[in-house]
């Protein structure tokens, strides 16, 4: 199987934060396809719209109004149609527990908000590059976690 | 109650397509897992048909030669990651290039070109694959396990591990547990 061209969500509350995303996706040579939102709710109103194009991976903010990344995740592994989505927690916080506890959640993908828009690149590539060998490969997705 | 199971993915996947093809009444031959020969042409509606099948199974028929081919790439590395002896007796370019019947800088990049990734990456992944799998379904510790998948130690293979997933064999393993107990499976 191939993908011709992998579908991208992003939640997250900060407007230079998605501008940042956007630009370093638009960077990598994998063709994407990217739609932005600024809190967990819009996102969730989207994905659950009975016509909605599902994306390949979800890159989710934790921190974020209305309602957070958590929560966001807890529904989407709780929803029969979204629970195989691909989820990478997109955050500032490097705590061990948070970590922890997102992965239990059933994230597949934590990534500490780089500091530099170099490094934030190079995660998100590393991130969407592993992605598309599980979309398209024989490998057991129940196993895919990964910490940037 | 619990039961452990373990699958042959290549006599499922076998059983599959026979039981589709039979239905569909054609006269066929299983060139490999990845290749179906037919006595005749099909129509388009038999392709139709054949691609609705299979389509329930996720099966995929591949029409670009570069999809075929990386589509082989990836299953020769799966037989040779899962086959102990090979993998000792082997090593993966000269396996590669002698069942695919194409030089390994061929290969290489035309793997590259459609997955973005190299076959070395792909390797590996799929290594760390089959150890997830070891530690998960079966409980061995790190130690057969590295025997087991032919790394040369255990600390190559916990590095590697590392490398490639971000978290230790043992933080992985404790990750799924609680996942387990909680009921949560993405």
């Amino acid at each position: 199987m191939a993908l011709s061209i992998m579908n991208i969500a992003l939640a997250d509350d900060d407007a230079d934060d998605r501008m940042l995303f956007e630009e370093a996706i638009g960077e990598i040579e994998i063709k994407t396809k990217l739609s932005l939102f600024s809190d967990g709710k819009q996102l969730m109103d989207y994905l659950t719209q009975p016509q909605a194009i599902l994306p390949e991976i979800i890159f989710l903010d934790l921190n974020m109004p209305i309602k957070n990344g958590m929560q966001c995740l807890r529904e989407i592994r709780q929803n029969e149609s979204l629970l195989h989505l691909c989820v990478a927690i997109y955050s500032t916080s490097s705590s061990e527990q948070d970590i922890e506890e997102t992965f239990v959640n059933g994230a597949n993908i934590y990534i500490n908000k780089p500091n530099s828009f170099g490094a934030l690149k190079k995660a998100v590539e590393k991130a969407l590059r592993l992605n598309w060998q599980y979309h398209t490969s024989a490998l057991n997705r129940d196993n895919f976690l990964l910490r940037l | 109650m619990t039961l452990n199971i373990k699958f042959d993915y290549n006599f499922i996947c076998k059983a599959i397509l026979q039981e589709q093809l039979d239905n569909l009444g054609l006269e066929y031959t299983l060139q490999s897992l990845g290749e179906i020969k037919f006595k005749n042409k099909l129509t388009h509606t038999q392709r139709d048909q054949l691609c609705q099948a299979f389509g329930k199974y996720g099966i995929e028929i591949l029409d670009n030669p570069q999809n075929v081919l990386v589509q082989r790439i990836k299953d020769a590395i799966t037989e040779l990651v899962n086959d102990s002896d090979k993998t000792k007796k082997y090593n993966v370019s000269t396996y590669l290039s002698d069942t695919l019947n194409y030089s390994y800088p061929h290969l290489s990049s035309i793997f590259s070109e459609v997955t973005h990734s190299s076959i070395e990456n792909f390797i590996i992944l799929k290594k760390i694959d089959a150890v997830k799998h070891l530690i998960m379904d079966k409980n061995l510790t790190l130690t057969e396990i590295a025997h087991r998948l032919n790394y040369s130690s255990v600390a190559h293979l916990s590095a590697q591990f590392k490398k490639t997933t971000g978290l230790t064999p043992s933080s992985f393993q404790r990750i799924i547990k609680k996942r387990k107990e909680k009921g949560i499976t993405p």
